[in-house]
């Protein structure tokens, strides 16, 4: 099933790559978030290196900057696994069995929401709220929503992502 | 070849959820295949949810609908001739006589399913743009005026009048004001302002237009959830299309006003959609709650006088002008006026969106439109009014803010989660202090702390330990809780605790067994 290991290598640093998606945000007003998700999309989380330069770019301390990236869930401060399995850990989904769901395929993958996999292949996270909660319980695969999941249909799922 | 047929299918979440894409795929492909000529219309969703992916067929007769169509349907659709509306199992019947829409009062919602959500023309010859034409030859004062007439109330949760707030921004001095949209839509059993972003863009877009000329603002932000990622391309891309025609810019459609709108993303935070904390995000810092006063009205967005409403508020705002607000005002009772987005949600037969006039009755929401629980089996609670709302038991209350506010409960922004006999209420109050906890943004010790000793406690009375005496203190806890908050995040979590142990005790008597100290 394991096809290679590099994702769990931190994705190689580029400082020029860092400044460039940067500045795209650094004349923005409060522009400091944008470029938190624009450095987490080219790099696939925040690296400790670009606190430096973003400090620089908004006129912060580096102390403000991991303030920032660490109050908001989104930023991750490791690279995630090859896919990423959200559980909507919410009350709607809760009333669709999402608990149930969830000890599901934390028994199928061995770790527990927040972990990755130790080949790397997954990583688990708890959601709150994914708007979908009319066909509850939902669950997104590497950012894509599916709906009414049945344990079955999330097996399915994990499996076609699997190959 | 046969005549060109036009079949809508939504790009929306939840269909796209069920399979939308996929659908449209076989579709095109079974057309080709037969030889006939088809044009695929991605509109929006009319908020039918338990029947998406709705299809419908522009047949002779109308929209035709067909409901939960599946790419395995495809081929069966076609040789039931439904390109003419033809019977199948999975046909609705005529969109507009479906009685699930049919009996929704649908104002703000007027345009959700019916249009192409990005085709200006469509959103013109459906009555769109005409409010803020309306506004254009209004001043400030005029706009402002209509809308604290209509009775609108911010539909966000705090159900404050919206046109009260927009006068203290228009009576501010200031060189520069904003008006911020909080499209955050953090409560879980809501996706009124999804489905509105999704499928009618540009009566947000007209709604903030609207809002900055009645307070003399010309800068938008509409600060959007990072879970809704279709709602950030479709307002991208309304927001280009509404700046080439002029109805954004420094000269909307020559009046000589000026108006532009931003998206900025939010990044997973629920108490990010508090207002202040919003803000904070929105200048790029930790989304930290702010003391009031100041006022947002007065001292906002970067220190400037700013207008802070929910999308639904502001999506309100175009028909207001463009009926007038006694038109609106008609709708609703007693100090609740005009129409809500309710959401049912979680388990329900018939889940989707409900727009109503105020007074409607939680049972007929739940039984009438709703069907029922999805399970078929009874329901133990409801709870209204995202996670910091009441679990109730009472179907039978009227779905006002006077109502709700005397039940000790809120509407919120009109989620109505729908629970079966499964749940146990002693693990959902524990579930209250564990977001509070997560959540939080840290600012007062009660919420910071007191989420996280609540979940202590609750655990211990799930365990049977010392059960009576751990209940005290939980609802000393809340005691605190409520008192010594900042905001509603603190504030209001001991809502949905306390009244999971008013109206379910039972659920939190487990054996006790006592613990020596
Ligand atoms: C913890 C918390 C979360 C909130 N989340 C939202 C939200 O997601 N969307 C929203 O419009 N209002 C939310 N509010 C309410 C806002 O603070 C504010 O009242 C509202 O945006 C004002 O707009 P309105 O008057 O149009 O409702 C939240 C409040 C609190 C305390
Ligand atoms: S009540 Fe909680 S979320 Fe609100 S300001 Fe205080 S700590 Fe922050």
């Amino acid at each position: 099933m394991l096809k290679d290991r590099t994702h769990l290598e931190k994705a190689e640093w580029d400082e020029q790559e860092a400044l460039q998606v940067i500045a795209q945000f650094a004349s923005l007003k409060g522009g400091l978030m944008e470029a938190l998700h624009g450095l987490q999309h080219a790099f696939g989380y925040i690296p400790t290196e670009s606190y430096e330069l973003l400090a620089d770019a908004f006129n912060l301390s580096r102390a403000e900057v991991y303030g920032v990236k660490s109050f908001y869930h989104d930023f991750r401060s490791e690279p995630a696994g090859h896919h990423v399995i959200q559980i909507c850990q919410a009350e709607s989904c809760q009333a669709m069995g999402s608990r149930r769901l969830t000890s599901h395929v934390q028994n199928m993958l061995g770790i527990k929401l927040g972990e990755t996999t130790h080949d790397g292949h997954f990583t688990l996270e708890a959601v709150y709220c994914l708007g979908n909660c009319a066909v509850s319980p939902n669950v997104t695969l590497d950012g894509r929503l599916h709906a009414r999941m049945s344990e079955q249909a999330i097996d399915n799922l994990l499996k076609k992502a699997a190959l | 070849m046969s005549d060109l047929v036009k079949i809508f299918v939504p790009l929306e979440s939840t269909a796209l959820s069920l399979g939308a894409d996929e659908l449209v795929l076989a579709l095109l492909e079974e057309a080709a295949k037969r030889g006939q000529d088809v044009e695929i219309i991605r509109n929006g969703s009319w908020g039918m949810s338990w029947l998406e992916p709705l299809v419908e067929v522009v047949a002779p007769q109308g929209r035709i609908a067909y409901g939960n169509v599946t790419v395995d349907d495809v081929p069966g659709l076609f040789d039931a001739e439904f390109l003419t509306g033809g019977d199948h199992d999975l046909c609705q019947g005529p969109t507009a006589e479906i009685s699930y829409l049919k009996t929704q009062d649908r104002l703000t919602f007027a345009r959700c399913g019916l249009i192409d959500a990005l085709s200006l023309d469509d959103y013109q010859a459906n009555g769109g743009f005409q409010g803020l034409e309306k506004a254009l030859e209004l001043t400030s004062q005029q706009i402002v005026d209509q809308v604290t007439d209509s009775g609108l109330r911010g539909r966000g949760g705090a159900a404050f009048p919206t046109g009260i707030k927009w006068n203290t921004v228009l009576g501010a001095d200031a060189e520069q004001k904003y008006i911020c949209c909080n499209a955050d839509e953090g409560d879980s059993g809501t996706f009124a302002d999804r489905i509105l972003m999704e499928g009618d863009p540009y009566c947000l877009i007209e709604g903030m237009i609207i809002a900055g000329l009645g307070v003399g603002a010309t800068e938008g932000f509409i600060y959007l959830r990072s879970e809704y990622p279709l709602c950030k391309e479709i307002l991208s891309e309304a927001l280009i299309n509404a700046r080439s025609q002029g109805w954004l810019g420094s000269d909307i459609r020559g009046s000589g006003k000026a108006f532009d709108i931003a998206v900025r993303m939010g990044a997973g935070s629920y108490v990010c959609g508090e207002e202040t904390a919003m803000l904070d995000s929105l200048e790029g810092k930790r989304g930290m709650v702010r003391p009031k006063p100041p006022l947002p009205a007065l001292e906002g967005l970067f220190g400037q006088p700013t207008v802070v409403n929910n999308v639904l508020s502001l999506a309100s705002v175009p028909i207001i002008m463009a009926k007038g607000a006694e038109f609106y005002q008609d709708y609703g009772d007693r100090r609740s006026r005009g129409t809500i987005a309710f959401q049912l949600a979680g388990n329900i037969a018939r889940g989707g969106l409900v727009e109503k006039a105020f007074g409607i009755s939680l049972r007929q929401l739940i039984e009438d439109f709703g069907g029922g629980t999805m399970t078929k089996t009874a329901i133990k609670a409801v709870q209204v009014g995202g996670p910091l709302g009441a679990y109730l038991d009472d179907l039978d209350l009227a779905m006002d803010y006077e109502t709700f506010a005397e039940a000790g409960a809120v509407l919120g922004h009109g989620g109505i989660v729908i629970f079966d006999g499964s749940v146990d209420m002693a693990e959902q109050a524990k579930f209250a202090f564990d977001f509070c906890a997560v959540e939080s943004c840290g600012k007062c010790t009660p919420c910071r702390i007191g989420s996280v000793r609540g979940s202590e406690l609750m655990a211990k009375i799930q365990a049977g330990e010392n059960a009576q005496d751990n209940l005290n203190l939980v609802k000393d806890l809340c005691d605190v809780m409520d008192a010594g908050s900042l905001c509603a995040m603190g504030g209001m979590t001991p809502i949905p605790v306390l009244s999971a142990l008013k109206h379910w005790p039972q659920d939190f008597k487990k054996e006790d067994f006592k613990v020596k100290s």
